[in-house]
């Protein structure tokens, strides 16, 4: 069905608020990154210089850089697969709930609420090497915990930390897709006498693929763009640089280190990784998807 | 009615906040809890003690946060009077020459009685110009000193605080026979660990007087002095004489918990080791390495100082002047200083302390003084003055972080840090040159 307007203008205007909010809030900033990485500029913005393509290629002969690109890889398909396929185990355990379903769920969605720096800290107490619980259980069971100096600790420090919050809002999404499967099908396959786990596989995982699929693109993106402030609360991006990622690298030489220049060059090979995750995204992987 | 009432309200307000017509003077600041309040009360009795000016404090998070929002406030045309700016941004500050207003300068045009000889040139050296003249006023300053724990060293039966490097190894093995798990842990390494390393030692961190020559400075940290330390580092954090215990001062919680006997931080960690301790401690000076040198250099200071930034008025740089004339006398200085354990900033403030017997009654205190105020402060010494030090400092925690870890050995985590680092000064010079 296709609606149409007696006058030209109307559409335009009905649609200029979102597209200001567009214009201000993202293809500005964007274009003022991009301007922005060509020059070499002091912090006060005092002078200038045009440098050209000097701050790309500052980044692409350093080997820490591409250290960087596999270190936030790694780190975001741990959170993003991580953190739906527990979301998804919690939900269909809470979809089979019958009393006190309410409490359950709400209780699952708080962690949601809290701040990425509160949820980085938490996590950095429980796992502090000399007082976190955690880590004083680990030692006990006889695995030397200190993320200090382990990188491979610190990368799964700051999974955990990451995941947990994003946790809430996949079971959220995954809970609502659980109980938009239809109740007939499940019930006709069980008296064909297909198994619980079956009954999973082929009909119910299939049908969650849509969100299963917006979930993987929300769950990328989070890791990739939204998680420097867990980083920051908990490993500052050490030890070494095992868990500088990307975004991590950005906000730390242009917020703190106050390179403008060096750190809008990242956020145009951001933008452009970005733009190349989308594309993958809805050709390839949105194909297999089966919305009903 | 309810309106008119509410009106003549704000009408009042309004009077009363500018009734005197005092000049407002804005000063962005970093200090959070206890010290913030402090500021807090500084800032009132200054108000309460003229009413030509208002200084207003506000408090801007963390080092980082203050200096970022300040710079882009200066941006935006928004800037404060006078920010707190960390040590370690100070290059930055300096080379934004339209953006700062030196305080020298500023004391002599605002007709304000100065003498810069009044002032502990320790303190002051890190933030004056190649001739020796005030750039920012030091508002916060400390220098590393070694806590140890008392209770822990009776019961290993050892009698005296390390002096050197070589008792710190020894202490350290005693502590461990007598059950202790770990000898010491340091905070800040970067600044502990090579910036004061080389300090106390007379060698140099970087080219051209530590940068205090210019922006075409090199970092000279991977020299031998530097390498055997770090060496020795590593080989103390395989058997535990050092456990190390991340960038920051995280390590506090191993020497509270005793995990640690000793513990190399800043002496503003004074009052924070004082709360938390449940066990009798001392301060010693930094360890020297005994054979390295004869007599060991003052060592550099950490915090930070006041800057005052252009485009404001005459009238409020008046202000800022007669503030700063003001946070200079002996006795705010003196309170300031015992209060929050940095450093005095003039010599008669710190005469002021003894006089009031503050060192007597609070042993320790002084350790970091006396330290900062031994000889005359050379060109290895002064402090460091080097552009993008931030990542600077970043890239240093890396590579002593791919030492403590076994991974790389000292010399060449330590050229490579210098290498990466020197990347990082040729940036700065190209942008402020």
């Amino acid at each position: 069905m296709t609606v149409t307007f007696p006058q030209k203008g109307l559409p335009w205007l009905l649609l200029l608020p979102q597209l200001a909010v567009t214009a201000i809030f993202f293809l500005w900033p964007a274009e003022q990154a991009l301007e922005q990485a060509f020059y070499q500029e002091d912090a006060f913005g005092l002078s200038r210089e045009f440098v050209g393509l000097d701050n790309f290629m500052d980044l692409f002969t350093d080997p820490l850089y591409y250290q960087s690109m596999l270190t936030t890889l790694v780190f975001s398909f741990s959170v993003a697969i991580g953190g739906m396929a527990v979301a998804l185990l919690l939900a269909v355990m809470a979809d089979r709930i019958i009393r006190g379903k309410l409490a359950y769920q709400t209780l699952l969605i708080w962690p949601y609420a809290v701040a990425p720096a509160l949820a980085g800290v938490l996590w950095w107490i429980l796992f502090d090497p000399s007082m976190g619980p955690i880590a004083l259980w680990l030692d006990n069971i006889g695995i030397n915990w200190n993320h200090y100096l382990d990188g491979n600790q610190a990368m799964i420090l700051v999974v955990i930390a990451a995941t947990w919050k994003q946790i809430s809002y996949n079971f959220l999404f995954f809970l609502a897709g659980l109980q938009a499967v239809p109740r007939s099908l499940i019930e006709a396959a069980a008296i064909d006498g297909a198994s619980p786990f079956k009954r999973f596989w082929t009909i119910v995982f299939p049908l969650l693929s849509p969100t299963t699929f917006f979930l993987l693109v929300v769950n990328l993106v989070y890791a990739f763009f939204e998680t420097f402030g867990v980083i920051d609360a908990t490993t500052k991006g050490g030890p070494g640089q095992s868990t500088t990622t990307l975004v991590y690298k950005v906000f730390d030489d242009g917020f703190v280190g106050l390179d403008l220049g060096g750190s809008a060059a990242q956020s145009v090979v951001l933008m452009g990784i970005v733009g190349l995750m989308t594309v993958i995204q809805f050709r390839y992987i949105e194909r297999k998807v089966q919305y009903s | 009615m309810h309106h008119l009432k509410l009106a003549s309200v704000v009408v009042g307000l309004s009077v009363a906040s500018s009734g005197f017509a005092a000049t407002e003077v804005e000063w962005w600041h970093a200090m959070g809890g206890a010290n913030g309040e402090k500021v807090n009360e500084i800032a009132k009795a200054f108000n309460d003690s003229q009413d030509a000016y208002s200084v207003k404090p506000v408090y801007k998070g963390n080092y980082t946060e203050t200096m970022t929002s300040a710079i882009a406030a200066f941006r935006a045309k928004q800037q404060p009077a006078i920010v707190q700016v960390f040590e370690v941004g100070t290059a930055s500050m300096m080379a934004a020459k339209g953006a700062i207003y030196p305080v020298h300068q500023l004391m002599r045009e605002s007709g304000q009685p100065f003498d810069e000889s009044t002032y502990l040139s320790a303190v002051t050296g890190y933030y004056t110009d190649r001739d020796g003249k005030m750039l920012s006023m030091p508002f916060n300053s400390s220098t590393p000193v070694l806590y140890y724990n008392k209770d822990l060293f009776a019961k290993a039966g050892i009698t005296q605080a390390p002096k050197t490097w070589q008792d710190v190894e020894a202490v350290s093995k005693k502590l461990q026979a007598s059950g202790v798990s770990c000898g010491f842990t340091t905070a800040w390494q970067s600044w502990v660990q090579l910036e004061n390393l080389s300090a106390r030692h007379n060698v140099p961190f970087a080219t051209m007087d530590n940068g205090f020559g210019g922006l075409k400075t090199e970092l000279a940290f991977n020299g031998p002095l530097q390498v055997a330390h770090v060496t020795k580092m590593g080989e103390w954090q395989e058997n535990g004489i050092f456990s190390y215990s991340g960038r920051t001062n995280d390590g506090a919680a191993k020497f509270y918990s005793q995990e640690c006997g000793m513990f190399t931080e800043s002496s503003a960690g004074y009052a924070g080791i004082k709360r938390n301790a449940t066990f009798d401690f001392g301060v010693a000076e930094l360890p020297y390495w005994e054979g390295k040198v004869k007599q060991p250099s003052n060592t550099i200071i950490g915090g930070a100082s006041l800057w005052v930034l252009q485009r404001h008025s005459e009238e409020e740089y008046k202000g800022v002047a007669s503030f700063l004339s003001y946070l200079s006398r002996a006795s705010v200085q003196a309170d300031w200083h015992q209060f929050s354990g940095y450093l005095p900033i003039t010599k008669a403030a710190y005469d002021l302390s003894k006089g009031q017997e503050f060192y007597a009654a609070n042993p320790g205190t002084e350790t970091g003084v006396m330290q900062m105020t031994t000889g005359t402060p050379t060109g290895n010494t002064k402090g460091l003055r080097l552009g993008n030090f931030v990542q600077i400092r970043g890239v240093i925690d890396e590579a002593l972080e791919s030492v403590w870890s076994g991974d790389v050995d000292a010399q060449t985590a330590l050229n490579t840090a210098v290498e990466r680092g020197n990347a990082q000064l040729r940036r700065f010079e190209k942008a402020n040159d």
